[in-house]
């Protein structure tokens, strides 16, 4: 692994460091509103290490806010996250070759390390990527959340900062060379629509999971260019 | 919330994020479905773009976060560098918010 991350490429590292700032900004907000809510410290953090998915664990804090059972947070939390099997599906190759890296892998895939190592191929840059990623979000994470938890009230609420158009855009920017081609286009825009049609009407995660079924106009395979 | 909950939900999403990986490893994938896996990955990034820049809960986001976004979007488009976009999407919607947009 130590030879694996010698391997970085510094400007991967830098934008990798700059998605990761904006996770520990999110994380600490994640801290602050479960203190809020009256979550234990130990749970609060516990979550950030071993669920590590943002958007299910302020799921969580918003349901025990709200007085809802732990059985509906973690419901809602799964049906979040379910969109996490079909990223299994597509980043297997790129994540290891061997039961070790599978297992410790599958932990850090994270919607930002899927979309920033798919930015950049599928071969052994995209491997790099995906680790040096995953490792410096899920260590932001942690920190963020931390830092929320001890500072409390003290921490400004992250959308004072922009933080949540950060998100949105990072990922973007980040699938756009993968939308050059044009039934990733076709699909891709179908999916948007969908997902947001579906918003109004579908618990959290669903709305997502409806954009699979952009595939349906995914039309025939795109001969590549030869030359 | 208790501990209980807590690991249901971790193991729950850790054999999300394993059960994929492992299957595509069990089976052996035509190259046809192979290029469904992989779009099928971006559209779900698309449409987590989607939903987060232009939703919030249920409802309408407000302009000043899809603002951001959209001059991100501009940027990463120009093939301005990463950090840039990031920053000044974010930028875009603070200043936005700091005028008084929803």
């Amino acid at each position: 692994m130590r030879s694996l991350f010698r391997t970085v490429d510094r400007a991967d590292f830098r934008d990798a460091l700059a998605l990761a700032a904006a996770v520990g900004v999110v994380g600490a907000s994640y801290g602050t509103l479960a203190a809020a809510a009256g979550v234990p410290p130990a749970i609060t953090l516990g979550m950030s290490v071993v669920v590590l998915a943002g958007g299910s664990q302020f799921l969580v804090v918003a349901v025990v806010a709200a007085g809802g059972s732990p059985v509906a947070a973690v419901l809602g939390g799964l049906l979040l996250n379910a969109r996490h099997l079909p990223f299994g599906l597509a980043m297997s190759g790129i994540i290891a070759d061997r039961w070790p890296g599978k297992l410790l892998g599958a932990h850090i895939l994270i919607d930002e390390v899927v979309a920033f190592s798919r930015a950049r191929g599928s071969g052994e840059r995209a491997r790099v990527a995906y680790w040096t990623c995953g490792a410096l979000l899920a260590t932001f994470w942690f920190l963020g959340t931390l830092v929320g938890m001890l500072a409390g009230a003290a921490v400004p609420d992250p959308s004072v900062f922009g933080v949540d158009a950060a998100f949105p855009a990072a990922l973007l920017a980040l699938v756009l060379p993968a939308l050059a081609r044009a039934d990733a286009r076709r699909v891709g825009l179908t999916a948007a629509v969908l997902a947001l049609l579906a918003t109004p009407v579908l618990p959290p995660g669903l709305p997502v999971l409806v954009g699979l079924l952009g595939l349906l106009v995914a039309g025939r395979p795109v001969r590549e260019a030869t030359s | 919330m208790n501990w209980p909950a807590v690991l249901a939900l971790a193991a729950g999403t850790y054999l999300l994020r394993l059960t994929g990986i492992v299957l595509r490893d069990r089976i052996a994938v035509p190259a046809r479905v192979e290029r469904y896996l992989d779009l099928g990955a971006t559209a779900l990034l698309v449409a987590l773009v989607a939903t987060a820049a232009l939703t919030d809960g249920d409802g309408f986001a407000g302009w000043a976060r899809p603002g951001g976004v959209a001059v991100g979007a501009l940027l990463a488009w120009r093939r301005m560098p990463f950090v840039l976009v990031v920053v000044l999407a974010a930028a875009t919607t603070a200043t936005l918010r700091q005028l008084g947009v929803p």
